[in-house]
């Protein structure tokens, strides 16, 4: 194996011949994104309206009663959530909550839904991004049950992809979600849930003091 | 590389038989021309796409220009996150490392996320034959499984079949691989996707092992990224306990902070959204979270060789967007299989010569498969030059002495651009057998075609004008 190691090697430094010795790699002017400009939070909801993501957005103080209505237009009795998903949030639910404590994939299968929040969101491209940080709990939560609800706190919603980049850790598993799963395999036809959530639904909270 | 393609008919012959199936032509017309217009909307959205489009180019570049040290560094960070790193100098070895890997788990199926370095390299019939049976859980990648096909687009091989036909595939063969097809499948491609989610969903909450592919590998963090529609990659990439990822060396990005432009460009160029619905990204192994068991193989098969080409050098920046294919009026008419490979369309043309060689008819012909009409070029997120290496690569097989090029254009003018045109393309695609052609192609006259504006609809027009006057010029 290690020989396979020195010989790839050898072969790229022989193929690079003609690059000097001593040339540092040159720096890349790379185009920002999108500007940082107010109307954020219309342009996210704007977005994900698109994928059919059905933003709604709610103040901080209606946050429980909108996460307890969602899952009732939902149908949805028994719901998993991250065992540091806030209290508060589910305040109102009469659905079953499931904490997370490593169930496996037949348990997370079992339950109708799950309720998290986010680590980042953008608002060019309406996507959330889950870093299993507070509230979003590992990734398996958000992928085997066949609907997601996503706190996005409009805090969190950065303007491009490129201020997501820098916001995040590669350290951490991270999972970009734009919108619910899709093929368009079959003839073009974009079909709508494949093997993700099938839908997928977003509360964007107004926070105090974001003017949003 | 893939088995499945050997035994293929040379280009001209392949694609003679393709124009001939009329439903094939139907279905590629479509596609391509709906690609086309959401790609050109997609694109049209991001105010400096030339920018970032030289920024792709710029950071690949660099990528490739000290790849050495970006594959050592890769292989430190990969292995302080928990991974292990494997490094194959051809198919054969890939194939082994993967395949006793799988072994070491005492486990026999293994679940697949769309790769094409994995199809290249032929894995599932490598696997196959160390009686270990390897699931596709692509919806098209499961359609040409179940069919016993092959591919025929980067994006979505399966391309070539309409509905109904996809429905015969999984009426008939779905059961002889796991879950079978409900008997009142009807061909409605909800009801289609419907049962493909049944039938692998068993299998992804079971399945112990996963062998992915990735669009980035991150030098600096030893990250993993890999975009995707269905779910079935990040089934793939979450629930198992070992996770096996094959990775061409010219997948590397130097810094975490340049997935900033890939992530921008390559959802855009390819299905021509803002975004893709899924793109998981990951660093060695996460306790608590995903595989406990992170292996990545290093696949060389051929790409030092391209590296070490000057000209063609620049054919490794491709991302696998397949904006290409779908501006190509070549690859409109012949189809994917007709490239003998599993990289069909202009990428195709010059990427698979390269990894081969041009020692075989078939493979000496690709570089002709092309009327080198530059809509290619001018679509390629990452700005590869691909006529210059087409007719690079032509000089390449006259230079080698055999004239299979010869051949190969005259069947294949009368494919390519119908009857009336036969005569000016045989001509333009002869000149380049004679080495008549500019190393470098259009400049000046062409500045229109050669500047990095991105157009969504074929720009043949001023190249072919260009060429025409160039060959009055001439006097021919
Ligand atoms: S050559 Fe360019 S356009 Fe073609 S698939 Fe590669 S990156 Fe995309």
């Amino acid at each position: 194996m290690n020989r396979s190691r020195e010989r790839i090697l050898a072969r790229v430094r022989a193929a690079l011949a003609d690059v000097p010795r001593d040339e540092e790699p040159a720096p890349v002017a790379v185009p920002p994104g999108r500007a940082a400009t107010d109307g954020l939070v219309d342009l996210f909801a704007d977005r994900l309206e698109h994928y059919r993501a059905r933003p709604v957005r709610v103040g901080a103080a209606d946050l429980p009663e909108a996460v307890a209505a969602a899952l009732r237009r939902r149908g949805a009795g028994r719901v998993v959530v991250p065992a540091d998903l806030p209290e508060e949030w589910t305040s109102r639910c009469e659905a079953e909550l499931v904490a997370d404590d490593g169930l496996d994939p037949a348990a997370l299968d079992a339950v109708d839904g799950v309720v998290t929040g986010c680590a980042v969101a953008v608002a060019a491209t309406g996507t959330i991004v889950l870093d299993g940080g507070a509230a979003q709990g590992r990734r398996a939560l958000t992928l085997v049950p066949d609907y997601h609800l996503c706190v996005v706190d409009a805090a969190r919603i950065v303007a491009d992809v490129p201020d997501a980049v820098a916001r995040l850790s590669p350290v951490r598993p991270l999972t970009w979600i734009s919108g619910p799963s899709a093929t368009s395999d079959i003839e073009l036809n974009r079909v709508e849930g494949v093997h993700g959530p099938r839908t997928l639904e977003v509360l964007i909270v107004s926070s105090p003091g974001t003017g949003a | 590389m893939s088995r499945t393609f050997l035994g293929m008919p040379p280009f001209p012959k392949a694609a003679e038989a393709a124009v001939a199936d009329a439903q094939l032509r139907h279905n590629l017309h479509r596609a391509t021309r709906t690609i086309r217009r959401t790609r050109g909307r997609a694109v049209a959205e991001v105010d400096d796409w030339e920018a970032l489009r030289a920024a792709g180019a710029a950071i690949k570049d660099r990528t490739l220009r000290h790849l050495d040290r970006y594959l050592e560094q890769l292989e430190e960070a990969v292995t302080a996150a928990g991974g292990h790193v494997h490094w194959a100098v051809d198919a054969a070895e890939a194939n082994a490392v993967v395949t006793e890997l799988v072994r070491a788990t005492g486990h026999r199926e293994v679940v697949k996320v769309k790769s094409m370095a994995t199809q290249e390299i032929g894995l599932n019939e490598a696997l196959a034959e160390a009686g270990i049976t390897a699931y596709e859980t692509d919806l098209a990648e499961l359609i040409v499984q179940l069919a016993e096909d092959r591919p025929s687009h980067i994006l979505v091989p399966a391309i070539h079949r309409n509905r109904a036909e996809i429905r015969e595939i999984f009426l008939r063969a779905m059961a002889d691989w796991g879950r079978p097809a409900p008997a009142d499948l009807t061909d409605d491609p909800r009801a289609l996707a419907e049962a493909a989610r049944r039938h692998l969903r068993e299998r992804f909450l079971t399945a112990k092992v996963a062998v992915s592919g990735a669009n980035f590998a991150v030098a600096e963090t030893g990250t993993l990224v890999v975009l995707e529609s269905e779910g079935n990659g990040r089934m793939c990439l979450t629930l198992p306990e070992t996770l096996i990822s094959v990775v061409g060396i010219e997948k590397l990005v130097p810094t975490w902070r340049d997935l900033e432009v890939f992530l921008r460009l390559l959802p855009r160029s390819s299905t021509g959204e803002r975004m893709n619905p899924y793109t998981s990204m990951w660093t060695g192994v996460a306790p608590g979270d995903g595989p406990r068991e992170f292996h990545l193989v290093l696949l060389d098969n051929g790409r030092t060789d391209v590296l070490a080409d000057a000209v063609g050098r620049q054919t490794l920046r491709c991302i696998r967007c397949s904006a290409c294919l779908n501006v190509c009026p070549v690859y409109e008419r012949a189809g994917g299989h007709a490239y003998g490979s599993v990289y069909p369309g202009p990428i195709g043309a010059i990427l698979t010569p390269q990894l081969r060689g041009t020692a075989s008819e078939a493979d000496a012909a690709l570089p002709y498969a092309s009327s080198l009409c530059g809509a290619c070029f001018e679509v390629c997120p990452v700005a590869i030059d691909i006529p210059e290496v087409l007719v690079h690569l032509r000089e390449r097989v006259v230079e080698q002495g055999g004239r299979p090029g010869e051949r190969a254009l005259l069947a294949a003018a009368s494919w390519t651009l119908g009857d009336e045109r036969r005569l000016a393309w045989a001509q333009r695609a002869a000149g380049a057998v004679r080495s008549l052609v500019p190393r470098r192609l259009p400049l000046g006259p062409a500045a229109a075609w050669t500047d990095t504006r991105d157009l969504p609809e074929i720009p043949a027009e001023p190249f072919r004008d260009w060429w025409a006057r160039r060959e009055k010029e001439d006097g021919r």
